[in-house]
């Protein structure tokens, strides 16, 4: 594949893996976390950490966009689809997020409601137009990057007069998560930021400078290729070497300081800052996630559907929380691997490929012998 | 049967529920589809059962249920597929298939059309496969409850003597080997999904084995086990062996063949090749020393040309698969957990 396998060079990762190895000060430490669930997976499919050093130590970050969704968005969804007869259109990660009363969606499905997977909003408004006598809704979940066709879905389903189309609005956004990972004071030490790549394509590097200026951490905006992430690691190493701050670009081939100005412009007009809303482990977050612009309030299902919102606590066992705020890792979970696995999920970190403990499931855990036979 | 019914309408007709119901209608069909297509001696018997002769060795039995959306695809249809199927389960374990049975589910207001072309293309792939489908059912369910058409088959074979394999035997040192490139089956079909209607080149692989795994027993005589990955990919199978058989296995990623189209497809949507269907292709474990005859033997035959040897077993109380990366890592290949989703960034 070109343009792909590139990237995946294994002699290109030996020399940078070489790079590394001697950029790294005797004595230091290079605590860095990965902000995406794209980083994390390509870590663990490519086996990075086996390639670096041992003082450089990689910390998955909150950046998989089912592993910070609260269960009680998840339910709300639920209600949409089992209460209100709903057909609750979302991304395939979605489906299997455990929620409250050992549901999920795809659980929601068998006990029937529809619950349909799909690849783009576009998809959503076709499925509203093929039923119009049916409320659809599209369960819009993710970052930055995601949110630009949510945006554009609302623009299409105003101008078409869609009447049955809404969305329940659950977009997050990167900057406040990291600026709240670095302000709480109980949060692990981090030496640097492996920062998100396809995020960036949108809302561009500029957003992070803030954060990097006022904790003094460098920011190095990475691809979610095996060697974009190397190559970020070592930029990483010789900023952190110098002590130098700030924000700098691996993933050129993709991000601008500003990003994409189309993009944010069609975000800007359908979608605004809600004052706090709940992550999944990290708690209540202030201004980090969008609800839907009043000029747009008829196609929002929250108004539609007046649905009220609950916070759920976390199974208490399960430590997705403090692995999303890098404090711990998969294989420190009592129930990681015996009680919640990729199949019977407990936690969020263990649906999604790019949840850490699912990762780590997946791909790394040959490498952990403590662990029970399978 | 009746000479007073008009015939079937083959262009615009339909099936309704008198097509299942037992009285005439059902009798037209099977007069007028169903029997002219299968035609063989057992099936003209005209019982309710097939006799069959004894078949001279052990038997081998299996069977499998077809459901499929869509119901045609790019290289084959549920019926194609509802053959082959059911002959490979048939193949793996080293047998020669005989004959099938054929039972469809059929929904309410299916083309007559559709159908026909189904059990056309039915009674084509048996006779390419040589195999006789010597009785069968048909059953009609209300619009709504069915995809259209559910097919199930089982398949009777005979194996011959000295033959032995089983997926208890893989042993550390054995070569493991694949008779072709991967996820061509699942991916073609995901390309026809309407929500997805991605354009690509690729054609599922759905082919009957049975000759290609007679050659490879007869190249390979400590050949230990064959197996399909269907459902699931090669993840699943080997994942399946592993445990079976109480082994690890090591593979190298870039020995495994995989076409650039199906590469780019599990790119593009985020999945991973090696848990993607094939119903063409199967793995084979065989002792180290045999490897070399045996995928000379595979791809000196049309159906394995791309075949490949892939890694090994190995010993590993954990039974895990592991894959060593070109990039210089490694992995586990684990099993699939619940069903293939796409990721969303």
């Amino acid at each position: 594949m070109k343009y792909v396998d590139e990237f995946r060079r294994g002699d290109v990762a030996r020399g940078l893996a070489a790079r590394i190895a001697e950029a790294v000060q005797p004595g230091r430490r290079y605590r860095l976390m990965e902000f995406c669930g794209g980083h994390t997976h390509a870590i663990a499919r490519y086996g990075l950490t086996g390639l670096l050093p041992a003082a450089v130590k990689l910390i998955h970050g909150p950046g998989c966009p089912v592993c910070v969704l609260p269960i009680g968005r998840i339910d709300s969804a639920i209600e949409l689809a089992l209460q209100h007869g709903a057909i609750v259109c979302t991304y395939g990660d979605c489906l299997r997020v455990p929620a409250s009363n050992k549901l999920s969606l795809y659980k929601a499905r068998a006990l029937g409601g529809d619950v349909r997977m799909v690849y783009s909003t576009a998809d959503a408004l076709q499925i509203a137009r093929d039923n119009p006598a049916r409320q659809v809704v599209f369960f819009a979940i993710g970052f930055e990057t995601t949110t630009p066709p949510t945006a554009l879905a609302l623009k299409a389903a105003r101008a078409e007069g869609l009447a049955n189309f809404s969305v329940f609005c659950n977009h997050v956004l990167t900057p406040p998560a990291m600026q709240h990972l670095l302000a709480a004071g109980d949060a692990v030490q981090l030496d640097g930021f492996i920062g998100p790549s396809h995020v960036s394509t949108v809302i561009g590097s500029a957003p992070y400078q803030a954060v990097a200026d006022a904790y003094a951490k460098p920011v190095v905006i990475a691809g979610f290729e095996p060697l974009d992430v190397l190559q970020s690691v070592l930029m990483l190493i010789a900023r952190i070497n110098r002590s130098e701050a700030g924000v700098a670009t691996q993933f050129t081939r993709a991000v601008t300081p500003d990003g994409n100005a189309t993009a944010r412009a069609v975000v800007a007009e359908t979608l605004v800052l809600r004052p706090t809303f709940e992550w999944r482990g990290l708690g209540q977050v202030p201004q980090s996630a969008l609800a839907i612009h009043p000029d747009y309030a008829d196609f929002d299902a929250e108004r539609r559907f007046a649905l009220p919102y609950r916070h759920v606590p976390d199974h208490r066992a399960c430590e997705c929380a403090a692995i999303l705020r890098g404090q711990k890792q998969p294989q420190d979970c009592k129930v990681f691997g015996i009680v919640c696995t990729p199949d019977n999920p407990l936690g969020s970190c263990m649906v999604s490929s790019e949840g850490a403990c699912a990762a780590h499931y997946h791909y790394g855990r040959f490498a952990a012998p403590q662990e029970q036979p399978a | 049967m009746s000479h007073t019914t008009r015939k079937l309408d083959f262009t615009h007709g339909r099936i309704d529920m008198t097509h299942g119901s037992g009285g005439r209608a059902m009798a037209q069909l099977v007069d007028e589809l169903f029997a002219p297509a299968f035609r063989n001696d057992y099936l003209e018997q005209g019982n309710d059962q097939a006799i069959l002769p004894p078949p001279g060795g052990r038997l081998a039995m299996a069977t499998d249920s077809h459901v499929i959306s869509p119901l045609f695809f790019p290289g084959g249809d549920i019926g194609s597929l509802a053959v082959h199927g059911t002959v490979n389960d048939l193949a793996m374990g080293g047998a020669t298939p005989l004959y099938l049975s054929a039972g469809f589910i059929l929904e309410e207001g299916l083309p007559l059309a559709e159908l026909q072309r189904i059990v056309h293309s039915m009674a084509a792939a048996a006779r390419d496969a040589g195999v006789r489908i010597v009785t069968g059912d048909t059953k009609v369910v209300e619009r709504g409850h069915g995809d259209g058409v559910y097919i199930n088959t089982t398949g009777i074979g005979v194996v011959a003597d000295g033959v032995q394999l089983c997926g208890s035997q893989a042993k550390p040192g054995d070569a493991i080997l694949v008779s072709g490139s991967l996820g061509e089956h699942g991916m073609a079909v995901m390309s026809q999904r309407e929500n997805l209607g991605f354009a690509s080149p690729i054609v599922s692989d759905s082919a009957a084995l049975h000759t290609l795994a007679a050659a490879l027993m007869a190249a390979s005589p400590g050949l230990r086990l064959m197996r399909d990955p269907t459902r699931g990919g090669l993840a699943t199978t080997l994942n399946e062996i592993a445990r079976q058989s109480g082994v690890g296995m090591q593979l190298q990623e870039d020995a495994i063949p995989l076409q650039p189209a199906v590469r780019a497809a599990c790119e593009f949507l985020g999945l991973d090749p090696l848990y993607v269907a094939n119903e063409g292709k199967l793995v084979a474990i065989c002792p180290a020393h045999e490897a070399d005859a045996a995928l000379a033997a595979l791809r000196a035959h049309p159906l394995g040309r791309h075949a490949a040897n892939i890694g090994q077993v190995v010993a590993d109380a954990h039974h895990f698969v592991r894959v060593r990366t070109p990039f210089g890592g490694e992995r586990l290949l684990d099993w699939l957990a619940g069903e293939m989703l796409p990721r969303i960034c």
